[in-house]
């Protein structure tokens, strides 16, 4: 029993299949980028190459700072981003999910920022305390709208909080997404994504040309390489979740449903590479201001309507 | 060690220092990284944060001012990192030879130097035929 847990949260949803799965599609991103930049792109195994060679580089801490914080902080990010993906990828693959996972699921997304804040601020580069005011701001604006999101389905399944009910639901009744509310909560649900991953529009804590790679300013070798790692994992479990959410998940009855299954995980990371290649960074004060004016009020006009059972 | 080589050799993230350049070779830097060339094929990315970079790309002379700063940057970068000298002026001083603001006779006098590019200023084509030779001498 023990080991079985073992070998999900450490081969296959988990650490092994992530990383692996992770990087193949952080080279997706470079390459679809690449390609609407009209440019060749990376080699396949670029990022694996990346990783690989930040495990061998220099550490370097700074001088008189809490550096337990600043060791610490990539530490935790990574296991919570681990923890998230087991669950996201055990209820994606085997159907099987521990009571309450969708609150979980929230708590720990939360704690992968408050440790990007945590890490970011323990440096006192004044370009690192820039960024994580900004991720801070952020955090605050689209973590509401990404609540009202996942309240969709929740209610929609008959106010159920496990990733397997909701998939159960959908066998049952048909997509979430085929509905007016469940169309409405995947479109805000697609730029809260954004947000979380710290894509284009939404790179504002990051901003490598603005306040060259903000909150990671300070971090180098294989302290990097966990920030890096665990950006890498996100590309797996929030497109995923999404799937889950609204889509149905994946079914392994046939070869043709699983086609399906990949080409909808498919499609929402190369929906999200394409707003990410196709929009500029906008100001910090604009995206709190679209996320509270417009996409929270959209996202609440969705739960009302789930609530009403459209 | 030499399969680390290997690997480092396939991913090279550059940072730009410019050390008092007349602009030169920075707009040229520039040009590496346009789609045109796309030094992105052979994992070359340009990061804004010395702490992440694998090779410094130095412009222009060394003035007294930024003599410091070059030494501050070079102590500051993690350990296995190259230098690369960009343009005559890093080599030779170039037009501004004889200028009293001048700190050593060449970069190398400041910081270790594994390659120099001469050329004012060297054509992008150059750049990536001396990156490349820098790191055919990584065994």
């Amino acid at each position: 029993m023990f080991l079985k847990y073992l070998f999900y949260l450490l081969i296959f949803p988990g650490f092994l299949f992530a990383s692996v799965f992770g990087m193949i599609v952080g080279w997706v991103d470079r390459k679809v980028s690449a390609r609407v930049q009209f440019r060749v792109g990376p080699p396949f195994f670029q990022n694996f190459y990346d990783i690989f060679k930040l495990w061998g580089k220099e550490v370097i801490l700074v001088k008189n700072s809490p550096y337990f914080i600043f060791l610490i902080a990539p530490i935790i990010a990574f296991a919570s981003v681990l923890i998230t993906s087991t669950l996201v990828g055990t209820a994606f693959f085997f159907n099987l999910s521990i009571g309450g996972d969708l609150i979980f699921i929230i708590y720990l997304m939360m704690i992968y920022s408050v440790a990007l804040i945590l890490g970011a601020s323990s440096t006192g580069n004044i370009y690192s305390s820039i960024g994580a005011g900004r991720e801070m701001k952020l955090l605050l604006s689209d973590e509401l709208a990404f609540i009202l999101v996942i309240l969709v389905p929740i209610i929609q399944a008959g106010y159920k909080i496990d990733l397997t009910q909701i998939l159960i639901y959908q066998q049952a009744n048909g997509m979430i997404i085929g509905s007016a509310s469940g169309i409405i909560a995947f479109i805000v649900g697609i730029i809260c994504l954004q947000a979380k991953m710290a894509m284009q529009p939404f790179d504002i804590a990051h901003a490598e040309t603005e306040i060259i790679d903000g909150v990671l300013i300070e971090y180098s070798g294989t302290l990097l390489a966990f920030w890096k790692l665990s950006h890498f994992i996100m590309y797996v479990f929030l497109p995923m979740l999404l799937v889950i959410l609204f889509w149905g998940g994946i079914s392994f009855a046939s070869v043709g449903s699983i086609i399906a299954g990949v080409l909808k995980y498919l499609l929402i990371v190369v929906l999200m590479i394409l707003i990410k290649n196709t929009n500029p960074r906008i100001r910090i004060d604009t995206a709190i201001s679209f996320f509270w004016k417009y996409a929270s009020p959209l996202a609440l006009v969705a739960v009302i309507l789930a609530i009403f059972g459209v | 060690m030499a399969f680390y080589n290997k690997i480092i050799k396939k991913s090279i993230w550059v940072f730009h220092v410019s050390a008092s350049p007349c602009n030169n070779c920075d707009i040229e830097i520039l040009d590496l990284i346009t789609p045109g060339y796309d030094i992105e094929r052979f994992g070359i990315k340009l990061v804004g944060s010395v702490r992440h970079a694998d090779v410094l790309l130095v412009t222009g002379i060394v003035s007294h001012k930024i003599a410091p700063r070059i030494k501050q940057l070079y102590e500051q970068a993690p350990k296995p990192v190259f230098v690369v000298g960009i343009g005559t002026c890093t080599v030779g001083g170039a037009t501004f030879k004889q200028s009293y603001n001048k700190a050593g006779a060449s970069l190398d006098k400041i910081i270790p130097v594994n390659a120099f590019i001469p050329g004012c200023p060297p054509k992008p084509e150059a750049m990536i035929d001396g990156i490349v030779k820098l790191l055919g001498t990584l065994k």
